[in-house]
């Protein structure tokens, strides 16, 4: 098997393909990184953390439109602040579409969501490991609801930074989904996509635990060897969404992934855009 | 580029009965990735604190898949310091009498201690790549665990001769600034997230010498490890250095005396 002449034709291949491109991939092919980053990163100096250096990498890389938040939403509790600069990076630099931070904690956090409507924003994101709360609680559920009715995605990240490496006095351990499904069954019309989740969180499975949702999941901590293929296993084509978790990780590693997986044209086509897409027009 | 992973395992995932069996889909993934020839060690299932009879069942699982794919596959032999004689007859079966060319130390004893200090440089006789995982975990390491920090206590005793700090430590910020004053300890960056920066740091303290590219597949992914030189900001020769070039330069020796070609 694998003969060593056919593992030099594919390596020479794969060396001709300059940088990173995918077999196959046109360059008009559009790609969605529903996962990517601005604001100050607390704990490093991020290589990319300047807009228009992390835009001309995502540009490079084949990106079209990368959904977007605020790092300084981790600590601020300036959220209208905090998202108002956001919405200004991303008029500065068209790549980046904003996804208001929102911190279910605080007081009036209901105004918060409202102004990412004002902004005509497409989304939100929740980073309840770093916020402190829960995703039984029921300031979840309603947040939930009020992004349902003023048409925004919510995305939760779940993890932010490998446990094992946190600064000792502010360890996160990463968000435990097994109350989403019954949250979402009391939230008719939310729609929801996990970032930074891991294969078992809170000692649970996570695609089998979300399973019978229509929650979506990025790619960006799916480990494993052709690790999309195995994903794949437990869910269809359609739950998967490309996202980097740039500038915090390498943008390549997401990339690199659609190539390690054998995925098929329709996969690939739901997994770089169509779904992303769908979920903001449902 | 020529890209060499110093760092890799049996997949664990469903259906894949053989030794064979897994190795192969370890291999159709590293094509699909332009890897070139992969370092495999351990068996399956993992074992933290092997016995003897465990250890060289892992290694006969290796040794079964490198006749298999002499050209791409490099072994290293799994031992235990814990059972010292045995781990030194095993680097004697395995590597002098064997196809190895490396030993891998994970965790069943800190290797600040005579025990591994007297593999490493049995290992060097035999001018094996000598490699100790290491991690700085903000919980708790494990009991037997080892540290970048004692890794280069460990490295200072072995009269200038290279090892490999497994993972950089895990936490590599630390494990960087650890062993950075130790020139024959060489970095891994198997195994931890893809995080940015981290090869452009390793690059400015320990230099693109003193780095190899690994994956711990198949824990992990191809992708996010080689995308940690691959979108790493530093030199093309550096990127050469780190995928290649540092690993060919510690095994060469060893792999023209068994006649492996590369
Ligand atoms: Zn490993």
């Amino acid at each position: 098997m694998i003969p060593r002449r056919d593992f030099l034709l594919t390596t020479l291949a794969a060396t001709a393909s300059a940088a990173l491109a995918l077999h196959g991939e046109a360059s008009s092919t559009e790609l969605i990184d529903a996962n990517v980053w601005l604001g100050r990163w607390p704990i490093r100096d991020l290589p990319l953390a300047e807009p228009a250096a992390l835009a001309a990498k995502l540009n490079a890389n084949g990106v079209t439109r990368a959904w977007t938040s605020s790092f300084d939403g981790l600590m601020h509790k300036d959220i209208a602040g905090v998202n108002a600069r956001l919405v200004e990076s991303c008029r500065a630099h068209p790549i980046f579409e904003p996804f208001g931070l929102i911190n279910l904690t605080l007081p009036r956090w209901e105004a918060d969501i409202a102004e990412c409507a004002k902004h005509r924003m497409r989304g939100i994101r929740l980073v309840p490991a770093y916020h402190g709360y829960k995703l039984d609680d029921a300031r979840f559920v309603e947040a939930l609801k009020l992004a349902a009715s003023q048409r925004l995605v919510v995305q939760i990240s779940c993890v932010l930074e490998d446990e094992r490496t946190q600064n000792p006095l502010m360890r996160a351990a990463p968000v435990d989904v097994s109350p989403l499904a019954k949250a979402l069954k009391a939230a008719p019309g939310a729609r929801v996509m996990l970032l930074n989740w891991l294969q078992s969180m809170a000692s649970k499975p996570v695609l089998l635990t979300l399973a019978d949702t229509e929650v979506l999941f990025d790619i960006a901590m799916l480990e494993g060897i052709a690790g999309i293929e195995g994903a794949l296993e437990s869910i269809s084509a359609e739950r998967l969404c490309f996202g980097s978790y740039a500038p915090v990780f390498y943008h390549e590693a997401a990339k690199l992934k659609l190539r390690e997986s054998e995925l098929n044209a329709t996969q690939l086509t739901a997994i770089t855009h169509e779904n992303a897409k769908r979920l903001l027009f449902a | 580029m020529r890209i060499w992973d110093l760092h890799t395992h049996f997949p664990t995932s469903n259906g894949l009965a053989s030794a064979e069996q897994r190795a192969e889909k370890l291999l159709r993934c590293a094509d699909r990735m332009g890897i070139e020839r992969l370092c495999l060690y351990m068996g399956f299932p993992w074992s933290q604190d092997p016995s003897p009879e465990k250890f060289r069942a892992d290694n006969d699982q290796v040794m079964s898949v490198l006749k298999k794919w002499p050209d791409r596959l490099l072994g290293f032999v799994y031992v235990n310091p814990k059972h010292v004689d045995p781990s030194l007859a095993e680097l004697e079966r395995c590597i002098a009498n064997g196809p190895m060319v490396g030993i891998k130390l994970w965790v069943a004893q800190h290797c600040n201690t005579p025990e591994v200090k007297r593999i490493a440089k049995r290992g060097h006789e035999l001018k094996a790549v000598v490699f100790q995982h290491t991690w700085i975990k903000a919980g708790e390491n494990y009991a037997g665990e080892s540290t970048p920090m004692e890794l280069a206590e460990l490295a200072q005793g072995l009269g200038g001769k290279p090892i490999i700090c497994g993972h950089t430590g895990g936490d590599w910020e630390k494990g960087i600034r650890a062993i950075a004053p130790v020139p024959n300890v060489f970095a891994d960056l198997a195994g931890s997230d893809p995080v940015a920066g981290y090869t452009e740091m390793a690059v400015r303290e320990l230099g693109a010498q003193r780095i190899i590219y690994g994956s711990d597949a198949s824990g992990r992914s191809f992708s996010s490890q080689l995308a940690k030189v691959h979108g790493a900001d530093i030199p093309e020769a550096a990127k050469r250095l780190i995928f290649a070039e540092n690993l060919i330069g510690l095994l060469g020796p060893i792999m023209r005396e068994k006649g492996i070609k590369f």
